[in-house]
């Protein structure tokens, strides 16, 4: 067990004890290799079911709107519980855009703040062992050893199995905590956090095209994406509406578009990068293209990147007169 | 959009089909001064007017393109005229991402234009609406985003 996983279990077993919260959401084994799911706690001892590793890439954050009610509307009174929470920095960044967007009070929330070392994308790790699959796998220092159903094992470098937005990443420490129980060691790459849009965008017009078609090609509409993400929250999904009705509920590339742009866009000035919808998409479609695109284009244009601090304005709930027009016809 | 199908196969004949959203204070008013002005546009062009370029929803855009738009033309206030005050300040921020990233996905970059025009410029109007059809005209009948299947309501 590491030091940090020993730190957190005691950290929640004294806020119970101390009644500072009344629940905590946390990550627990999931039963597959690699992978952790959220778990809610609601006394001192269930604390040791709680895991800290380099597989708790959930986006906590997506579970806390539903921990709150407000009858009242956004002005009303919070009927909340008091929740604690384990936050890695994108966490603790859609934590920040959930309290700026009032869909959860900072009062009522406690927050862990963890340092993050980077999230095993459980494909890669997968995939080194190439069509066969994955039986068991045990993260050792920076390395992981994987083994096969039929016995194979294998050993390769934590580094080169990281999630895409880990091996990116930029902001490894929580934003936003009421105590941090540790700093991440890893350093923020030197190379642009938006290397991948760059190539992409070198590409031509036909070529982009007959990429995102292969991709999206595959997309079954199962909406994992939707429901991983912090920031899709809304009580009826543009999606799923009927009036207008947006797309049809079809698999046809027409309508898969319209989805994906519609999604990328929503999340205009708000994503963290947190690739908690690469890891949930069953199809293993490349989400984070299009949503690091418009990140890439709200920092370079506006210059911010979303989440942050609670002070800063969202991008698009600002503007300045002088904000760039060069996209226009004859502006 | 109803005349679907036949308009689009009829080979030499293709007409691009323009979506225009003007908004309802500068550039709707733009529009109905060339046409008291007697100034000739094209007729490829179908306006929608709304309250605001504000409330333009980027999906609109993209929903005009899937139902067989060959062209889209967004158009409103000059930025500090906004009838709302701003409205058309927060689009622009709206519009930038939207340009870009429709072009970031292959689709023609000069299928999707936005500009503004004042009530006063009916001539500008005219003009850029002039430019718009030559330009989608240039890169032909949209086929990428088309929605061939047909709707259920």
């Amino acid at each position: 067990m590491s030091q940090v996983e020993e730190a957190l279990k005691k950290e929640v077993a004294k806020l119970f004890e101390e009644e500072t919260i009344d629940l905590f959401v946390g990550h627990e084994p999931a039963g597959v290799p690699l992978k952790t799911s959220a778990c809610f706690l609601s006394s001192a001892d269930e604390a040791k079911r709680l895991v800290w590793n380099a597989s708790c890439a959930t986006n906590l954050a997506a579970y806390l709107p539903q921990l709150f009610k407000r009858p009242g509307g956004v002005k009303g009174e919070w009927i909340a519980p008091r929740v604690g929470v384990v936050a890695k920095g994108c966490d603790s960044r859609s934590i920040v855009g959930l309290i700026k967007e009032k869909q959860i009070p900072r009062d009522r929330l406690f927050v862990i703040g963890v340092g993050c070392e980077g999230m095993i994308d459980r494909h890669k790790a997968a995939g080194a062992l190439g069509t066969m699959g994955l039986a068991e796998a045990k993260i050792d220092g920076s390395s992981l050893q994987v083994i096969g159903t039929d016995g194979t094992q294998k050993r390769v470098e934590l580094a080169e199995v990281l999630a895409d937005s880990c091996r990116e990443c930029q902001h490894r420490s929580a934003v936003l905590f009421d105590v941090a129980l540790s700093e991440t060691s890893v350093q923020a790459p030197e190379t642009s956090r938006y290397a991948d849009v760059a190539e992409f965008e070198s590409k031509s017009l036909d070529e982009r095209w007959e990429f995102l078609v292969s991709e999206f090609s595959r997309c079954i509409r199962c909406y994992a994406c939707r429901e991983a993400c912090p920031n899709c929250y809304c009580q009826e999904c543009f999606a799923d509406e009927t009036a207008p009705k947006w797309l049809g509920v079809t698999t046809d590339l027409p309508d898969v578009f319209v989805f994906h742009l519609g999604r990328a866009l929503h999340q205009a000035g708000r994503c963290v990068d947190c690739g908690a919808c690469v890891a949930a998409c069953p199809q293993g479609i490349d989400l984070r293209l299009l949503n690091q695109k418009i990140n890439k284009d709200v920092e370079e244009l506006f210059g911010v990147q979303s989440s942050l601090s609670l002070e800063e304005a969202e991008a698009l709930l600002s503007f300045r007169m002088e904000d760039d027009q060069s996209f226009m016809t004859e502006p | 959009m109803t005349e679907k199908k036949g308009e689009k196969t009829s080979g030499n004949g293709w007409e691009p089909r323009i979506v225009a959203f003007l908004c309802n204070w500068c550039s709707y008013a733009g529009a109905d001064l060339a046409g008291v002005s007697r100034i000739q546009y094209p007729p490829n062009v179908r306006v929608i007017r709304v309250p605001c370029s504000g409330r333009i929803n980027p999906l609109f855009v993209v929903k005009a393109l899937q139902t067989g738009a060959d062209g889209v033309l967004v158009s409103g206030c000059h930025p500090g005229d906004c009838h709302y005050i701003s409205g058309n300040l927060y689009a622009r921020r709206k519009f930038a991402l939207l340009k870009s990233l429709l072009e970031y996905v292959g689709i023609e970059p000069e299928r999707v234009q936005f500009s503004w025009v004042s009530a006063a410029e009916g001539v500008r109007f005219a003009e850029i609406l002039g430019k718009v059809i030559e330009a989608v005209r240039a890169v032909g009948p949209a086929s990428k985003m088309v929605k061939e299947l047909e709707e259920v309501t």
